[in-house]
């Protein structure tokens, strides 16, 4: 099979997986532990705990409110110490559930053995509800609700289902070791998902910079009907959405539709094993393998972590807090959002954990526009990003949508590789802001 | 020769009659009034009055054929009545405001938790993160008022990383307060010699949370509420506001605060009580307002 | 943690990318074209280029320290690069107070007064040059026969081939003017390496061709305006030659003389004044290669290469707002 990628623009950035010969560890529970109720796109769910409250592992903490939101599950044993306001990843203050831990013990209609089960004896429906009740989100770092995603709307049909194993951040390996790891219950994971989308393909994209997992994921293929694995090409941002669709089918998700458009449902492979838990053991996404990793890290490594985890525990684990830390990075350098406090939790969209150097942490300097072109060059959209961002500064909010502002994915390539070092992205990610909000009230009129 | 002038002749004569049809033809008749009262607010165009622009002001104006809601900030009483005089009606009369910071979160009461770096404009930053302190309602320092003014009354301090307004200039437009996304400034009416009160804090977090990132934080105990004699002081979130109607200027309130979170401008110093830690306390802003000293913002913009 | 952490948006990490690296790009890749002009015209050719460096250097840095009192952006290597593109595009026996002139009018009008680097509409260099051969027509189109190996004591001065092609067109047929400039077997190679008389720079299409298959690899340049304007101009001049080749010459004449190659490479492709999308660097390209043909051909002037890109420099505004990359979602559907 040959290699295949996405067409329009890309950039290479260093590929740094320093942490992908690492084995998973798990991570041990720490004292306390701060559950976020918003760790999913989506309105934050309603805790159902209160003060005092003793709750076992895998206990419903939070009830979902609303049809795009998740529930909430406790990630620990032990007792409710307080329900408060703590500052997040996002760096705003959001309600958290904080347990002080205690031995961990189970609900007891979890299956916590490591058996595989293979069998899938659920119906469409069934599997359905029980993502919806296990709070299962998209692992990529989207977090929306998968349950959502499942049910294909009227008129359309899902032809073709795509597992992301692409991880084109650089410096991530959580999923890379989580296809190594757990192929297996990758594979069961996506029989699921095919059953319960009545498609009858699955494709499993891999960048061919992990050629282990692709070895191993194609010879698990001969026992998985229906499933295949494409190797692609590197390029960054291979492991968006649109563009994964793109290199591997060819087709092009039209501007601000839904990969369905194209008959297409695109998950990440954290997504299937998370699901294949849900659905084969009972168990609900409130644990998630997490990368600690950058030039800072003493030991970059790959970790079997609780939701709730302060970062700062991931980080001891990782050889402790380096004295030359500039920036601590939730995600991806190219995406991940810098963090103000490492006692921020480990949330499900934390795909890992990026300890920059003192010297890495700084951009450089800005300076005029040259009008290079690079940053259109590189846009994976095909869109003018120096444009979008002039149009932002002089808050020209309508040609910034006839520029189609909205269709921007965030990559971030056009600032990567901007020889000015011009901050483009941010000035689009704010009109993306206003101009989202402008739609917004339009279409309430 | 004789060709050339007969040509262009007939050529000038079909262009002059052809002009003067599209001119009959597109021709816009408006009332001769917006015109007049268009000479007569300042053409500042900055948009205070909540219409596009002077001549969207005095066109509304003069289509209404009634004054009410119509008020020129910069131009205040003088410029209304003379409006209303063309208009035949009558203007009433406003009290002057002018714009207040409501954020005393300056380096040295709010010291800095994190560097940002980026898009030097406080939208952004308030998407992405609380803020340098860590207040998630404070002011971000990124100075997206001061760019927003039109008649220079405001400036960044480079001390205390927050816009000082300057009252003489101020016209109290109100595009500071469109342009702050964390909703910091108020209009104000100015008072009597200038003197105001206002609790200079908008953080509706719960007191110890307000406290833990800011010295001079409002932290919602109500002290001040229990003191006021004429209930102009309410508590909503976590946060007292002083209502300026209610409010007499008596001084009751500003001394039991225990975060100083409530200024008091242009008041003489107090004689008692000389304990009160003033060195805590946030400076008034200078009197004699200095020329604007503009922070270098040419980075990004 | 001693210092405080710092807090951006997203991307964190930045290409090992700079607007001084991609000017010593643009620097490096002329060289093999200021080694050509050393060769033929020895001390002149570096004392012209220093003096147009220097010029332009030291006027950028006193408009930014006395007139606007801004950054020095000096160190980026614009100033450098402008220099080096008018010493090229000049004579090599230009009087030293031409050159400033000229590096007064690059970096002075055509470059800080639109608001520096990145701000100008026009190539400085261009504008340097057509203010020059207007305001001196005669200094500007006397040009020294390329001696190799001369002294340069006794400059002979002669006309380019273009400028004899204007001058004897109309007056004999084409062939026979070919002829009368290149001899009985014209040795296009020759012209090729740069045996012809012409500006500094100009004068090698293969030291020009070096430079630019440089940076292509750099990445500094895009196939895109190269490859329009060079098919353009050479398959319009193809054009009138098959419809009349008493009139006009080879089209081979047009691609070996003249500016054409110093302007496809180094200058229509600079990368303030071009426009921004692949599609409409091409229409830009294709334009260039039109207006220079229809000068060379019946313009005034025997060289039309300068007019034709400051001609489009002035268009890439407008093509820049009428073709848009192409967009993703384009494409519906295939059927895998």
């Amino acid at each position: 099979m040959g290699l295949k990628t996405f067409v329009m623009g890309g950039v290479h950035p260093p590929e740094q997986k320093i942490s992908a010969a690492e084995a998973i560890l798990t991570l041990p529970l720490p004292k306390t532990i701060t559950v976020p109720v918003s760790q999913h796109l989506g309105s934050p769910a309603a805790v159902l705990v209160k003060r005092g409250d003793l709750v076992k592992t895998g206990q419903l903490l939070a009830k979902a409110t609303g049809f795009i939101s998740a529930n909430i599950h406790s990630p620990a044993t032990g007792k409710v110490a307080k329900i408060d306001v703590v500052m997040d990843q996002s760096g705003y203050k959001r309600t958290s559930v904080i347990i002080e831990t205690t031995d961990d013990e189970w609900m007891e209609d979890i299956d916590t053995s490591s058996d595989l089960l293979r069998e899938v004896t659920l119906s469409k429906k069934e599997i359905i509800d029980r993502i919806h009740n296990m709070g299962v989100v998209g692992l990529g770092g989207a977090t929306f609700p998968v349950y959502v995603k499942m049910m294909v709307p009227e008129g359309k049909k899902a032809e073709l289902l795509l597992i992301n194993g692409v991880e084109c951040e650089p410096y991530l390996t959580s999923d890379h070791r989580l296809m190594i790891e757990r192929s297996d219950e990758l594979m069961v994971g996506i029989t699921i998902l095919m059953r319960a989308l009545v498609v009858e393909k699955a494709i499993i994209g891999i960048e061919n910079n992990k050629p282990d997992a692709i070895e191993k994921l194609s010879a698990l293929c001969q026992k998985y009907p229906g499933i295949s694995v494409q190797a692609l090409k590197v390029k960054y941002p291979q492991g968006g959405e649109k563009q994964l669709i793109k290199a591997v089918t060819g087709r092009e998700v039209p501007s601000g539709k839904l990969p369905i458009e194209v008959g297409c449902v695109v998950d990440n492979v954290g997504t299937a094993v998370a699901l294949y838990e849900a659905v084969q053991k009972n168990k609900p996404l409130i644990e998630r393998i997490v990368t600690i990793t950058g030039k800072a890290a003493k030991r970059p490594g790959n970790y079997l972590v609780r939701m709730g985890t302060p970062i700062r525990a991931l980080i001891e684990a990782a050889g402790g807090l380096p004295e030359n830390l500039g920036k601590v990075v939730g995600g991806g350098p190219m995406m991940g959002k810098a963090l103000m406090d490492v006692e921020a939790p480990i949330v499900k969209g934390s795909s890992g954990v990026l300890l920059m150097t003192d010297e890495e942490a700084h951009r450089v300097a800005v300076r005029n526009c040259i009008r290079c072109a690079r940053c259109t060059t590189v846009c994976p959209m095909g869109l003018e990003p120096y444009l979008l961002a002039q149009l932002v500064t002089h808050e020209n909010w309508d040609k910034a949508e006839d520029n189609r502002i909205m269709d921007c994915i965030e990559c971030g390539s056009c600032h990567y590789t901007c020889p000015s070092g011009r901050p483009l992205l941010d000035y689009i990610r704010l009109g993306k802001t206003k101009v989202g909000t402008i739609i917004r009230t339009r279409g309430k009129k | 020769m004789i060709y050339a002038v007969i040509s262009l002749s007939a050529i000038g004569v079909a262009a002059a009659v052809i002009l003067y049809f599209v001119a009959q033809k597109f021709k816009v008749i408006e009332d001769p009034r917006i015109d007049a009262v268009e000479e007569l607010v300042p053409g500042a165009n900055c948009g205070g009055c909540g219409y596009a622009g002077c001549r969207a002001f005095a066109e509304a104006v003069v289509n209404a054929g009634n004054m009410d809601g119509f008020n020129c900030p910069v131009g205040g009483n003088e410029t209304m009545k003379a409006v209303a005089r063309i208009l035949g009606l009558e203007a009433e009369e406003k009290e002057p405001l002018v714009a207040v910071l409501r954020c005393s979160g300056s380096y040295a009461h709010a010291p800095k938790k994190a560097n940002y770096e980026g898009a030097s404009t406080c939208a952004f930053a308030h998407g992405l993160f609380s803020g340098e302190s860590g207040c998630p309602y404070g002011c971000l320092g990124l100075a997206d008022c001061v760019d927003s003014c039109a008649f220079d009354a405001m400036y960044m301090d480079p001390k205390t990383g927050l816009p000082v307004v300057i009252d003489d200039n101020c016209v109290a437009c109100g595009a500071c307060v469109k342009a702050c996304p964390r909703n910091i400034f108020e209009l104000r009416p100015k008072g009597k010699k200038e003197r105001r009160i206002y609790v200079s804090c908008v953080n509706e977090e719960k007191g110890v949370h307000a406290r833990k990132n800011c010295a001079v934080a409002c932290i919602g105990c109500g002290a001040c509420v229990k003191v006021c004699p004429f209930d102009a002081i309410t508590m909503e979130n976590n946060l007292a506001y002083i209502d300026p109607e209610k409010c007499k200027l008596c001084r009751k309130c500003a001394p039991v605060c225990p975060t100083n979170a409530i200024l008091e401008i242009n008041f003489p110093p107090r004689k008692e009580r000389p304990e009160k830690a003033k060195d805590d306390a946030p400076k008034d802003p200078d009197p004699a307002p200095m020329p604007p000293q503009q922070p270098d913002m040419s980075q990004v913009h | 943690m001693k210092s405080l952490l710092t807090i951006s948006g997203s991307p964190h990490v930045h290409a090992d990318e700079s607007v001084r690296k991609i000017m010593f790009t643009v620097l490096y890749a002329m060289i093999p074209a200021m080694l050509v002009s050393l060769y033929f015209f020895g001390l002149d050719a570096v004392r012209l280029l220093l003096l147009s460096v220097a010029a332009c250097v030291a006027i950028e840095y006193l408009i930014q320290k006395y007139l606007i009192k801004g950054d020095l952006t000096i160190n980026d290597g614009s100033a450098i690069v402008t220099g080096v593109l008018l010493a090229f595009n000049v004579p090599a026996n230009l009087p030293w107070w031409i050159i400033i002139i000229g590096a007064i009018v690059a970096i002075g009008i055509a470059k800080m007064a639109f608001g520096g680097i990145g701000k100008n509409p026009f190539n400085p260099a261009l504008v340097a040059r057509v203010f020059l051969l207007m305001s001196f027509p005669v200094q500007m189109t006397t040009w020294p026969v390329p001696q190799p190996n001369f002294p340069l004591t006794d400059v002979i001065t002669g006309a380019t081939p273009l400028g004899i092609l204007k001058e004897l067109n109309g007056k004999m047929p084409a062939p026979e003017a070919l002829q009368q400039i290149m001899g009985d077997a014209p040795d296009y190679i020759n012209y090729l390496i740069g045996f012809q008389g012409g500006s500094l720079g100009e004068m090698s299409a293969i030291a020009l061709l070096l430079g630019a298959v440089y940076m292509f690899f750099r990445r500094v340049i895009t196939w895109h305006i190269p490859v329009a304007y060079l098919v353009s101009a050479i398959g319009f001049a193809a054009i009138m030659w098959l419809i009349d080749p008493s009139q006009y010459v080879n089209p081979l004449f047009h691609l070996v003389t003249g500016g054409l190659m110093l302007g496809i490479f180094f200058m229509a492709t600079d990368m303030v004044s071009s426009p921004m999308s692949a599609r409409g660097q091409i229409v830009y390209g294709v334009g260039c290669g039109v207006i220079t043909m229809v000068i060379r051909f019946w313009g005034g002037y025997p060289e039309g290469v300068s007019f034709a890109i400051l001609i489009m420099n002035a268009f890439a505004p407008l093509i820049n707002n009428a073709f848009k990359p192409v967009r993703f979602g384009k494409v519906v559907a295939v059927k895998s």
